[in-house]
């Protein structure tokens, strides 16, 4: 895949399973967003190919829900976290909807199922990040996805709002059997629930189990120079150079990934 | 009844006709202007006006009716903006402003030719602020034409329109032609802002457009009953507006109507104004349920 003639990303293959959890971790500009608009179609691979259950991508593909980084509403905007959700069932559709009594409880389902039902009839430009988090999420879900694509979903949340989002989508995953593909640039909060982990560096990516993947020779040969995984209380940190030597400010460079 | 509708009003043609055409452009404003509230394109509705004023004087001097002037105006200038808006959102300003200048400066060219070609200053007056009490009928039945298309267009395209508006990646993700959309859109708003030049006049038709529009966003949550309480507070000003401008011929001492467009501008303005009170922004659940919400 490469934007603008760079190359950003070079022979990335995986594959995703239903059910599972999946975190797509890599530190900014390492081509998460690109990699899942390629999947998304938003953006053409320059070679190879995105197979959806075994089939090419089309344009048209209802099988995969997704929730972008972030959206700007205005707080005054008229749209109830209600409305945003039924988009999710029939906002691709052209021409004058029936009202449908089905179609009203079917949002009501989801409002419930993420725990969006207590601020339903708010607009949403006024909702905080994780209560509009979990309003995309549940816009995404509506339309019976089988796989679910979400950007940086941690990014503008507090941690605490963080862990309910993570644990929700664990959940959705395993319920619904829904293949769940995360990107986050910090691997820990997701590491109790992460069935497989693609992490990107160096234009490349390696995926696997979490043990697997986080490992020093496999990250260094990503990383394309040495680095070094620890482990401190269950939470892994990634650090480059080598380990023995003390920290030097002036030529040792520490990344926390 | 005499002091509110003074002799005549009910059986002069010429308010029969403004009052039909006035209510019909303000339906079609009142519900494509949800829209442009809510997508935040108040400014391109404006820039529009801009646009279509050189359109109108245009076509005004080879004898055409400034109607079709306004509605090619609105449509070439919303195409351009949509154009440049969606190619770079940096740029956006500075090729709107100077698009918007030579428009302007075009429109000063075509109005003074316009009024020394005819050797009447009322074409000035007519383009800029509007000649709703000299609409002919015919007019009234374009007017009619091109608000049913606005309209349609609306019905066809507001739901992959408003998903949009949510997030343009979640659309184009679902296989919505994003562009495509916004320029439908960009064409029903010019249809209806052309409509809206013609009744109130290019200078202040971003008024009619934006005004019943944003009063009613401030007013409900709901789509649907914005749309219906904008088209309410629409029709009420248009025709509030053109009673008040045909009494103003027996106020006013020199015995000359006051424009239709000065009264529906102001009608507009004091509604707005009233939805701004504390009071009524506490009733309709903004900015202060907002504040409950952090609080709990």
């Amino acid at each position: 895949m490469s934007l603008s003639g760079r190359l950003i990303l070079d022979k990335v293959s995986f594959g995703l399973r239903a059910g599972e959890f999946t975190g797509l971790i890599g530190s900014n500009g390492a081509g998460k967003t690109t990699l899942l608009r390629v999947i998304l179609g938003l953006q053409r691979p320059s070679s190879g190919r995105v197979l959806v259950l075994g089939a090419p991508r089309g344009r048209r593909n209802k099988s995969i829900g997704y929730v972008p980084q972030k959206i700007v509403l205005d707080p005054d905007m008229p749209l109830r976290a209600r409305d945003v959700v039924a988009l999710g069932i029939d906002g691709d559709r052209f021409g004058i909807p029936m009202p449908s009594k089905k179609r009203r409880q079917a949002v009501e389902e989801m409002l419930v199922a993420v725990d969006a039902d207590s601020f339903a009839d708010a607009r949403v430009g006024t909702l905080s990040g994780g209560e509009q988090q979990r309003v995309l999420i549940a816009h995404a879900l509506i339309g019976r996805p089988q796989l679910l694509l979400l950007d940086e979903p941690l990014a503008n949340l507090d941690l605490k709002s963080g862990q309910e989002v993570v644990s929700l989508l664990a959940r959705i995953a395993d319920e619904q059997q829904i293949a769940v593909l995360l990107s986050a640039h910090e691997m820990n909060p997701l590491l109790p629930v992460m069935d497989r982990i693609i992490y990107l560096a160096g234009g490349r990516a390696a995926s696997g189990t979490t043990d697997e993947v986080v490992r020093d020779e496999v990250l260094s040969a990503l990383y394309g120079y040495e680095v070094h995984v620890h482990t401190l209380h269950g939470r892994i940190l990634v650090v480059a150079g080598p380990m023995e030597e003390p920290a030097l400010p002036s030529d040792t460079t520490r990344t926390a990934v | 009844m005499h002091w509110v509708f003074e002799p005549g009003f009910f059986s002069s043609s010429p308010v029969h006709v403004a009052l039909i055409t006035g209510a019909m452009v303000a339906v079609v404003c009142s519900i494509v202007g949800v829209f442009t509230v809510l997508r935040g394109q108040s400014f391109a509705g404006h820039s529009l006006a801009d646009v279509a004023t050189a359109g109108g004087s245009g076509s005004f001097l080879v004898g055409l009716n400034p109607l079709f002037g306004f509605i090619a105006g609105g449509v070439a200038g919303a195409g351009g903006m949509e154009l440049i808006g969606v190619r770079r959102a940096r740029g956006r300003d500075v090729a709107t402003g100077i698009v918007l200048g030579a428009s302007i400066g075009l429109a000063a060219l075509f109005l003074y030719l316009d009024t020394t070609r005819s050797s009447t200053t009322g074409v000035s007056q007519q383009i800029l602020f509007g000649s709703i009490f000299s609409t002919t009928t015919s007019t009234t039945l374009i007017v009619l034409i091109f608000g049913v298309s606005s309209l349609g267009i609306m019905a066809f395209v507001h739901r992959p329109l408003l998903l949009s508006s949510v997030s343009a990646d979640i659309a184009a993700a679902r296989g919505i032609p994003v562009r495509v959309v916004g320029l439908l859109y960009m064409l029903a708003l010019a249809f209806a802002a052309g409509s809206s030049f013609l009744a109130i006049g290019a200078v202040l038709a971003t008024a009619l457009l934006i005004g019943p529009a944003a009063i009613a966003l401030r007013l409900t949550k709901r789509i649907g009953i914005a749309m219906a309480m904008s088209c309410l507070i629409g029709v009420v000003a248009v025709i509030l507006g053109v009673l008040l401008a045909y009494d103003s011929y027996y106020w006013s001492s020199s015995h000359a109507s006051w424009p239709v467009s000065f009264f529906i501008v102001v009608i507009i303005f004091f509604s707005y104004l009233v939805t701004e009170l504390p009071f009524i922004r506490a009733v309709t659940g903004r900015r202060t349920q907002d504040a409950e919400n952090r609080a709990g």
